[in-house]
């Protein structure tokens, strides 16, 4: 067991980074160099960090754990409250994993402004690792909103041509939907005077209250996912973003939304949850087919794999929303795998990006000849983003639909033709870039990935095919704790049931017993 | 007949001592014959931080003075604290602006240590006599602040206007108060609360009164509607006059309308409410739409501080200790996030000359990095974005609306404040995303402007981690206005 604040010392490392940042001077070339090397060994570090975590972590129970408190707002029962579970935990992994990987994807791609860059990398880790940390509601929306702001720096400072436009409807997009979500933590705060997430899960919010909370927290969260029908902010930001942009977008931030539903919406509003289920699964189902419609018709590169995360997260909340096991840990499964799988296709972007400075598809052809490697990386990423046994895109999907299938058939059958849509706007994809004739020369002139590229691909490539071989080791380290959220979400709505029929055979005895006194009289 | 009675002079005594200090620099500046007023403003800076940090010191008992005309408490002391240190930061950054523009007279240093001097009666006044005498002693001084600059038209117009604006504001204000006198028979606030509970129901013309009287505070608050003469007079008033405009006079208000009506006009929430939502409600949306389209940042701060009061209002209609204490939180996070960014509006000037065009400020983060910086996290703050001090003062203020129920307030605000994002947006997005052209601003050489700039974003960052101490001294300042 470990003794000192983890979760902390995991959450500021990056800003330690920050600060030897800062203090980097001279010469433009210099200042580069030191800031690349500064934050990939920084961003290392908390890897290394976070899986000496792992290693201590406790896979068989259910709690929080690591669990710190400290009084922060006095007077106002707010505290700093941080701690992880068998859910969060992955996410906070998935963080710390990718975002070495995306100082490395920069390495040469990024080439002014270095310093402000790095700063802006390691302070989104600061705010990712934190947010799937915090326990304490109003901790949560801070690193929750937090991460706009280096984001909304990323688009607008080393994106495409109409970065400017992205940003902005990047950042005003979500801040709106979280700003909601903020009077709903406020009005928690004041129905019971805490914004403790576990003390909250037990409070039981009446119904009524439930329902608006709810859908506060709907405006936030599925804006984040991002949902049908206010995923629009997402083609644009993954397009104009940088490559590294890109991968922490698709990679991690899309998780928040996820994540939120599962922290959040089931435990603290179990009976809301439950009134809104079809909405959600409507919403997802139409995501799911109607996004996957569009990305068929895309021309950019970014932009089609935009779309295919949009339609994967439908996957993702259809799942969450079955509130069976199958189908949260095939969620939960299903955001990892997506998290690696989408991330990789964004860097597979970024590759041939580099080379020729193009996203359209139709600029590309016939790469299998000149760059078989990175046509061989680019085949196992698209077979998992379609969701080919044996990698992880297959287990997440498998799971979602066999959950689903408890809930309802008719909503199985339609996500279903998702997978089948999927594979083909993936494999049109990979077909146009990779297959065809190499008759444009400078495609033709360009070159196979490096050693740096491979290095960057081969954990990822490495972890995709082992989460799809053997998935138990990422779901059976996760199921206690989601058993805990299912059956607290099963229990409190059966209470529920049981107070409702209570209080109508009450009434209905009363009304009786009134009758009987009316006939009496 | 009574023989006379001295009143206690003592609880008074922070605002005496700076009274004496203005009155002693008027000669000393008249006799020094010099065109060089850095004496004056060290000596006026010593005044004014002296006075603070006896307050801060030694007066956290509740006093009444002078018939009742005179209170003190730590709610008084709290907004008199924060209301010194702004005219002592003004003072204190301002120096080389002024002789640049060669408006550097020793009068300015005097004349803010006079209207500071009503600002802290106006905190203080539990009369509607000492109320209105303590405004008009504040707003005599900064009518002429805003027209230093003498040979310029705008400054000029700037001075007029406000001047023509402000004595209607104090017209409606004192008619209010003899309404309320003549309905109530008091002037003293204790007395008008004790006539007022004594009545059944409110009469009408205290209604009428009590409407005029805000109205004529919302004036100086810059409430919409009654703000159409903040850009103006933000816009012609010398710079550094625009940045005392806008974070001092207001907390001063802002004190004075809580103190008003959390005290005699407790008992008639119903009626000022709505009045006070209408106002918050109104002041949110113009200052949020209405900056969006302004390019002089002198102007969009005018129209942010519009959007500020108006989120303050919010803790106000909320009406209870929570919304007070939120108040004073937002003051004080509202007066950091602006100094620091009238020091950067004081440092942009190109060729040596001063400009106010946002687009001036591109190519800023490539140019002068920390600034830039800095510019960031001040309007980061302003725009209420996590983690940024600014953002626990909204934070705050919808936690007091949404304790007195009042959802759909805290709902507008919140949508105002993410429109209202978008324009701190712009400001981030010229110094980052644009383009540096090949004039940029002059590099920041005043010393003074840098040490207020580090010390207020250090500020803003440090609120983060340290929130304590503030929020202790807010409670404490809300506990004396509840707790009695």
């Amino acid at each position: 067991m470990i003794t000192f604040p983890i979760l902390s010392l995991l959450t500021f490392l990056p800003l330690v980074g920050v600060l030897f940042l800062l203090c980097i001077r001279g010469s433009e070339e210099t200042v580069a160099r030191n800031a690349r090397a500064t934050a990939l060994l920084t961003s290392i570090f908390t890897f290394a960090l976070s899986l000496y975590m792992y290693q201590n972590f406790d896979k068989t129970s259910a709690d929080f754990q690591f669990v710190e408190q400290v009084a922060w707002l006095p007077g106002f029962n707010i505290n700093y409250k941080m701690g992880i579970d068998g859910i969060s935990i992955f996410f906070v992994l998935l963080s710390a994993f990718l975002t070495p990987i995306c100082i490395l994807a920069s390495w040469e791609s990024v080439t002014s402004r270095v310093k402000e860059y790095m700063i802006s990398f390691l302070l989104l880790e600061t705010m990712m690792i934190g947010m799937f940390c915090a326990l304490d509601m109003v901790l949560f929306y801070i690193f929750f909103e937090g991460v706009l702001i280096p984001m909304f720096i990323i688009i607008g400072v080393w994106g495409g041509a109409r970065r400017v436009y992205a940003s902005f409807k990047f950042f005003l997009y979500t801040l709106l939907g979280s700003v909601l979500m903020l009077v709903a933590i406020l009005a928690l705060y004041r129905a019971f005077g805490t914004t403790d997430m576990i003390a909250l899960t037990e409070v039981g919010v009446p119904e009524a209250m439930q329902k608006w909370i709810w859908l506060a927290f709907l405006a936030s969260f599925a804006v984040k996912v991002p949902m049908w029908p206010v995923h629009t902010w997402l083609p644009d930001a993954h397009v104009e973003a940088p490559t590294a942009g890109s991968v922490i977008l698709a990679g991690v931030l899309l998780k928040m939304g996820g994540y939120g539903f599962l922290r959040l919406s089931l435990p603290i509003l179990p009976e809301a949850s439950a009134y809104f289920t079809p909405l959600i699964f409507t919403l997802s189902v139409i995501a799911v087919i109607y996004t996957s419609l569009v990305a068929l018709a895309q021309e950019d590169m970014k932009k089609l794999i935009a779309y295919s995360s949009v339609a994967h997260m439908g996957f993702v909340t259809l799942g969450i929303f079955t509130v069976n096991q199958q189908g949260v840990e095939g969620a939960m499964f299903q955001m990892l795998s997506h998290g690696i799988v989408s991330a990789a296709l964004f860097l597979c972007v970024g590759v041939v990006y580099d080379r020729l400075h193009t996203r359209e598809i139709t600029r590309y052809g016939g790469l299998v000849k000149n760059m078989p490697r990175y046509a061989a990386v680019f085949m196992i990423f698209t077979m998992a983003s379609v969701g080919l046994p044996g990698t992880s895109g297959f287990v997440g999907e498998f799971l979602v639909l066999a959950g689903l299938w408890q809930s309802s058939t008719v909503f199985t059958f339609l996500a279903a033709t998702g997978v089948v849509l999927g594979a083909a706007y993936m494999l049109y994809l990979y077909r146009r870039v990779v297959f065809g004739e190499l008759t444009k020369p400078d495609v033709k002139a360009m070159k196979d990935i490096n050693p740096r590229e491979i290095a960057i691909f081969a954990p990822l490539v490495v972890l995709v095919l082992w989460m799809g071989v053997y998935p138990s080791s990422v779901i059976t380290p996760m199921a206690p704790s989601v058993a805990r959220v299912i059956d607290h979400y099963h229990a409190r709505n059966a209470a529920a049931e049981t107070a409702k029929a209570d209080a109508q055979k009450n009434n209905a005895a009363a009304q009786t017993s009134a009758e009987g006194k009316g006939d009496a009289e | 007949m009574k023989p006379f009675q001295a009143p206690e002079l003592m609880p008074a005594f922070p605002e005496i001592f700076l009274a004496i200090v203005a009155l002693f620099l008027i000669v000393l500046g008249v006799s020094r014959k010099e065109e060089d007023s850095t004496t004056v403003s060290n000596f006026s800076l010593f005044g004014l931080i002296a006075v603070a940090a006896v307050m801060c010191r030694f007066c956290n008992e509740s006093f009444t003075t002078f018939g009742g005309m005179y209170i003190t408490d730590s709610f008084a002391v709290y907004m008199k604290v924060l209301v010194l240190s702004g005219s002592a930061i003004t003072i204190f950054m301002s120096a080389r602006y002024m002789e640049r523009q060669r408006i550097s007279r020793f009068e300015y240093p005097v004349l803010i240590l006079f209207s500071t001097m009503g600002m802290m009666l106006m905190i203080s006044a539990n009369d509607l006599m000492s109320l209105y005498m303590a405004i008009e002693l504040q707003s005599l001084p900064l009518y002429v602040l805003a027209a230093m600059q003498r040979d310029n038209v705008k400054s000029t117009e700037a001075g007029l206007k406000y001047f023509v604006l402000g004595a209607l504001s104090s017209g409606m204000l004192l008619y209010g108060a003899s309404l309320i006198y003549g309905f109530t028979g008091a002037t003293n606030f204790d007395a008008i609360a004790v006539a007022l509970q004594a009545q059944d129901a409110v009469p009408l013309g205290v209604v009428t009164g009590m409407v005029l009287l805000l109205s004529g505070l919302a004036f100086k608050i810059a409430a919409v509607p009654f703000h159409m003469w903040t850009p103006d007079v933000y816009e012609g008033a010398p710079t550094s006059v625009t940045a005392f405009f806008a974070i001092v006079p207001k907390i001063a208000a802002l004190a004075l309308i809580v103190r008003v009506f959390m005290g005699p006009f407790e008992p008639m929430i119903d009626q000022w409410r709505q009045v006070v939502v209408l106002l918050a409600v109104a002041s949110m949306a113009v200052g949020a739409v209405a900056a969006i389209a302004q390019h002089n940042i002198k102007r969009m701060l005018a129209y942010s501080s519009i959007g500020h009061m108006g989120f303050a209002l919010v803790g106000l209609a909320a009406a209870n200790e929570a919304g007070v204490k939120a108040i004073a939180i937002y003051a004080a996070l509202y007066m950091l996030a602006s100094i620091g960014t009238f020091a950067i509006v004081l440092m942009m000037k190109q060729k040596d000359r001063m400009v106010e065009d946002i687009r001036d400020l591109a190519g800023l983060a490539a140019r002068q990095p920390m600034i830039a910086l800095s510019m960031a996290i001040m309007m980061f703050s302003m725009a209420g974005i996590p983690p940024m001090a600014g953002f626990f003062g909204k934070l705050f203020v919808f936690q007091a609306a949404v304790d007195a129920g009042l959802y759909g307030l805290a709902v507008f605000g919140v949508v105002a404040s993410v429109v209202s994002a978008f324009y701190y947006l712009r400001i981030i997005k010229v110094m980052y995303f644009d383009a540096a052209p090949d004039e940029g601003l002059d590099a920041a050489t005043d010393g003074r402007l840098n040490t207020v700039l580090v010390l207020s974003s250090g500020a803003v960052l440090l609120f983060i981690i340290l929130p304590a101490p503030l929020l202790g001294a807010a409670s404490a300042a809300a506990a004396a206005l509840f707790g009695g």
